[in-house]
């Protein structure tokens, strides 16, 4: 006995979701921006940076990729107020996206940095550039460039996972469907309804990245 | 809050861990049986079949695990089939799994340089038989290292089934941190103990690559 699934129900939350939509649209965005950044320095501690950096960096790295997004948020939100950090509900989600794909894209970009020639950076040490000059000016494009595929999928990858901040009360497209679901008791239309628009998202995403990439390595 | 102390706090997590391994291995093998059909489908001549498993793995890899959790829980109760949080985990994760690991071993399967395809055909294999004797025992070996870095994403992915009710380590530790207001300490303890189940398979991912890379 199947019941007959009834769309129409969600219609008068349409803006619920839209809500929802937004603040994934926006936690994602400006969580990337922060992430890679946080990749990047990451991965010149681990080739350019002083030793203890590396050591440190590398631990951090460890810790996240091997630890479940939503025991870091739980930590971050519930396990941090304990020492005095207190967050609210958005910025925990944010912090916890963050340091996610900071380690994510710190591996990532490091492979990219190993893999460019050694050759370049002994070119750039031959016109007397410092060790900082050379990261920036000689390896970081190329490097970055070398990995762009595995970093876009890893944004995808954390975009889709950023539905688990919906457990700690952040407004995202996941918390709108719960809270529809409740109102109307229509789970299953409800969580299609917000998984397509997660897949719609995820193409979006993966174009813009495309986009953006043949903006910056023209050729690549 | 004092009688819980850390010894029964570490007890009853190391207790609810044997959910998360048990989950992690029935989702990874079943993950894989049903990963090695949508490759099949996937690399075939059947233009149907590739079409369709294409259409699988992109919608599996791309909704979010939680949104395949909550339709299994929520939608199969529609057929009017009660659904345990168990069989939900076990089903969502299975065919998340299985889109990963077929694109995974598609592309081992298609790093199998075309020669092997030509030669194997000039001695008139038939499909099934180039696959099955050239193709997937070559592959098979360039498939270990990935996919093993892949049992940790399930090892990760079952802490998600914590959301749907089912207690496994997550959700031990959100349950003992309501009785015993102690969140630094027990989701300290939580983390450590996915670290210890995950990263001695990050590791030997990486020596299996390793390892590889010094083969060819």
């Amino acid at each position: 006995m199947i019941q007959h699934l009834n769309f129409g129900d969600l219609l008068p939350y349409w803006d619920v979701f839209a809500r929802g939509l937004l603040f994934t649209i926006v936690l994602t965005l400006t969580s990337t921006v922060a992430g890679l950044t946080l990749g990047t320095a990451g991965a010149w501690a681990r080739t350019f940076g002083p030793r203890w950096a590396g050591a440190l960096t590398r631990a951090y790295v460890e810790i996240i990729r091997n630890t479940p997004f939503i025991v870091q948020l739980f930590f971050i939100f519930f396990g941090l107020p304990a020492l005095g950090v207190k967050l609210s509900e958005n910025t925990a989600a944010f912090i916890a996206m963050v340091v996610n794909l900071g380690a994510y894209s710190t591996e990532i970009i490091r492979a990219g940095i190993e893999a460019v020639p050694k050759g370049h950076l002994e070119a750039g040490a031959s016109l007397a550039m410092s060790r900082w000059e050379i990261f920036r000016h000689i390896v970081l494009k190329p490097a970055i460039m070398n990995v762009y595929p595995a970093l876009s999928s890893q944004i995808i990858i954390v975009m889709l996972g950023s539905a688990v901040v919906s457990q700690i009360s952040a407004e995202d497209l996941t918390y709108a469907a719960n809270y529809i679901q409740s109102r109307n008791f229509r789970a299953f239309e409800v969580y299609i309804v917000a998984a397509l628009l997660y897949l719609l998202l995820a193409i979006g995403l993966r174009a813009l990245l495309r986009g953006i990439g043949r903006a910056i390595f023209p050729k690549g | 809050m004092s009688d819980f102390s850390f010894w029964i706090i570490l007890q009853n997590l190391l207790l609810a861990t044997r959910w998360t391994i048990l989950l992690s291995l029935i989702a990874f093998v079943s993950g894989g049986i049903v990963g090695l059909l949508v490759l099949l489908a996937r690399v075939s001549h059947g233009r149907v079949l590739r079409i369709l498993s294409l259409g699988y793995i992109e919608v599996f890899q791309g909704t979010p695990l939680l949104m395949q959790l909550f339709l299994f829980f929520f939608g199969v109760a529609l057929f009017g089939i009660e659904v345990s949080p168990w069989v939900a985990a076990w089903l969502a994760l299975t065919l998340w799994t299985s889109a990963f690991l077929a694109e995974i071993w598609r592309g081992c399967v298609e790093s199998i340089p075309k020669g092997q395809w030509e030669a194997s055909e000039s001695l008139a294999l038939s499909y099934g038989e180039q696959m099955r004797h050239v193709i997937l025992p070559q592959a098979l070996r360039i498939a270990v290292a990935p996919t093993v870095g892949f049992s940790v994403q399930v090892v990760k992915g079952t802490a998600l089934a914590s959301i749907i009710g089912f207690v496994e380590l997550t959700k031990a530790g959100t349950m003992l941190n309501n009785v015993t207001f102690r969140p630094f300490l027990v989701y300290t303890l939580v983390a450590l103990i996915y670290f210890a189940l995950c990263f001695p398979l990050s590791w030997y991912s990486k020596r299996l690559e390793g390892r590889l890379n010094v083969a060819r």
